[in-house]
């Protein structure tokens, strides 16, 4: 379903040239979860904006559903493949109501049935109709990563670029939008590209999962290796070991990779 | 050094009526690394404010008894709170973006913290401000001594505010999510040095944190927060082994990269938790 093919992604010019993705390679196929994890700087974010065409790569090849992703898509792309944003507290506009919100993407993609599409996109993220009139400011974090997430799901994509989505939220709202997006994948059969900082989320949500580092994927593994902490790359097993909380030991013999 | 707080209670007024943001804290600690886990909302950082009276007007602190080292804070006036603050309790917020002063270098905002808590020469505060950001394992002190705040990473930021914060020599340090914006890894450094300063040199911290795991595997003690209220009191080791619901609603939702779950258990929310009185 993506596919992406030694991509690069650099900024600046000259002397400030910054390298921010190089030479990354994965596929999804349809139906997959895959997941993008490494520490801020790593490239992983700007990988997810290069398939979303939001950034352009300056090498490399990407294609979602058999086509190759154009540098300036038409809205079909933009039906297939649609972003949740870390943040719901900025990705929502403050003055338009869910029902606008919601509105705004159907109108743009001319869709029929527009009434009946927000109210059933609504109730499947769990929000009731009485939410359809509501202002951003009138819901709590969850509720608005709900929006965020019915927002994308009103075009009925078949691709979901997820950055961070649970980032900002409390653990037992994370448990529930973590669940809410598990069972959204399974009933409609979506891909998810999946990107986090947090390697327990990601292992989670993600069957296959990519470590990032400086712009490049140092290793690649899947949910049973991380699981069992099979990992070959030492930055990978550090990044694993620190992420299960304090260990002065640790602490002591972390080492720096560049 | 000994911080006894008990039955505090801080309010808000708001047009709609009283806030209270925290009912009724009750805890006392001495040279150790007490954990306050909470989700957001919950008062825990408001809790860590009230200690050192950081709440603003309208909003109040009321307490049957607030005292560190003997010293009733809640009675104390501007000039003994101005010498506390800063001097024998420092406080570090989660982050150095918004709390390092963005027009003065970070070797000035130590050399400043070093002078206003102790009769101290220019020279001599400088080298204080040098060995202060060697204890924080800065590697090249003198060149994040004339470093501005901008051109600092998340990390080393961080880094600089512990050493403006541990620069006076405080016997207690209330960190306020210290290391949540920060990498990993990061985290990992950040902690270890915290964690000598304790073991070193007798300082208190309480950690203010959501992070269960986190506090779990590096306090001592933690108190856990609900609607404003302590629900529980228990030793870290023994947070897995927690008792009160809420506690245990909140570690099975985290998700365990050891041990997959297809669907995550989610935290039931029983209004008598923000009721009920501790045992």
């Amino acid at each position: 379903m993506i596919a992406v093919e030694r991509l690069e992604v650099a900024f600046g010019h000259g002397r400030r040239r910054v390298q921010a993705v190089q030479n990354v390679s994965f596929t999804v196929p349809e139906g997959g979860s895959f997941g993008l994890v490494g520490e801020s700087g790593s490239g992983k974010t700007t990988a997810l904006r290069a398939i979303a065409a939001l950034v352009e790569p300056s090498g490399g090849r990407i294609s979602v559903a058999g086509e190759p992703v154009a540098r300036r898509p038409g809205r079909a792309f933009r039906k297939t493949v649609q972003m949740v944003f870390q943040d719901p507290y900025g990705s929502l506009h403050p003055r338009h109501t869910v029902d606008r919100i919601l509105r705004e993407p159907c109108r743009i993609h001319k869709l029929d049935g527009i009434e009946e599409r927000i109210g059933r996109v609504l109730a499947e993220v769990g929000l009731g109709p009485a939410f359809r009139f509501r202002f951003p400011h009138q819901l709590s974090g969850g509720q608005r990563q709900r929006v965020a997430i019915a927002r994308a799901l009103v075009l009925e994509p078949r691709v979901l670029l997820l950055d961070e989505p649970t980032s900002a939220l409390d653990v037992s709202v994370q448990a529930e939008i973590l669940n809410l997006l598990g069972d959204l994948r399974a009933a409609r059969g979506l891909t998810f590209l999946f990107v986090s900082h947090n390697l327990a989320v990601v292992a989670q949500m993600c069957e296959r999962v990519a470590v990032m580092m400086n712009g490049r994927v140092v290793e690649e593994a899947d949910a049973t290796q991380l699981a069992a902490c099979a990992l070959a790359h030492p930055y990978a097993r550090q990044l694993l070991q620190a992420s299960r909380g304090y260990d002065r030991e640790l602490a002591r013999s972390l080492v720096r990779f560049e | 050094m000994r911080l006894e707080v008990e039955k505090l209670f801080v309010r808000f007024p708001t047009p709609t009526g009283v806030v209270e943001a925290v009912r009724g804290a009750s805890f006392a600690m001495g040279a150790e690394k007490l954990g306050i886990v909470g989700e957001s909302g919950s008062g825990k950082s408001t809790l860590g404010r009230a200690i050192l009276r950081l709440i603003a007007p309208p909003g109040e602190v009321v307490a049957d008894r607030l005292t560190f080292d003997g010293i009733d804070l809640l009675n104390a006036d501007r000039r003994t709170l101005r010498q506390i603050r800063g001097g024998r309790i420092a406080m570090v917020l989660q982050d150095p973006k918004f709390s390092l002063n963005p027009v003065m270098t970070v070797g000035r905002q130590i050399e400043e913290a070093v002078r206003v808590h102790g009769r101290v020469g220019r020279r001599e505060a400088r080298e204080r401000a040098l060995a202060m950001l060697e204890a924080v394992r800065i590697r090249e002190p003198a060149r994040v001594h004339a470093a501005w705040p901008h051109e600092l990473s998340g990390g080393m930021g961080q880094r600089a505010m512990i050493a403006i914060m541990l620069a006076a020599g405080p016997e207690l340090l209330i960190a306020d999510e210290p290391t949540s914006a920060l990498d990993v890894t990061v985290q990992m450094q950040v902690l270890a040095i915290l964690d000598d300063l304790v073991s070193e040199r007798g300082m208190g911290l309480v950690f203010i944190s959501h992070d269960l795991d986190l506090v779990a595997s590096f306090c001592d003690r933690v108190l856990v927060m609900y609607a404003g209220r302590i629900v529980e009191s228990l030793p870290a080791e023994a947070l897995h082994a927690a008792r009160h619901p809420y506690t245990r609603g909140l570690l099975s939702c985290l998700p365990d990269i050891a041990r997959p779950q297809r669907r995550l258990p989610v935290l039931e929310r029983d209004p008598a938790w923000a009721r009920e009185e501790l045992p």
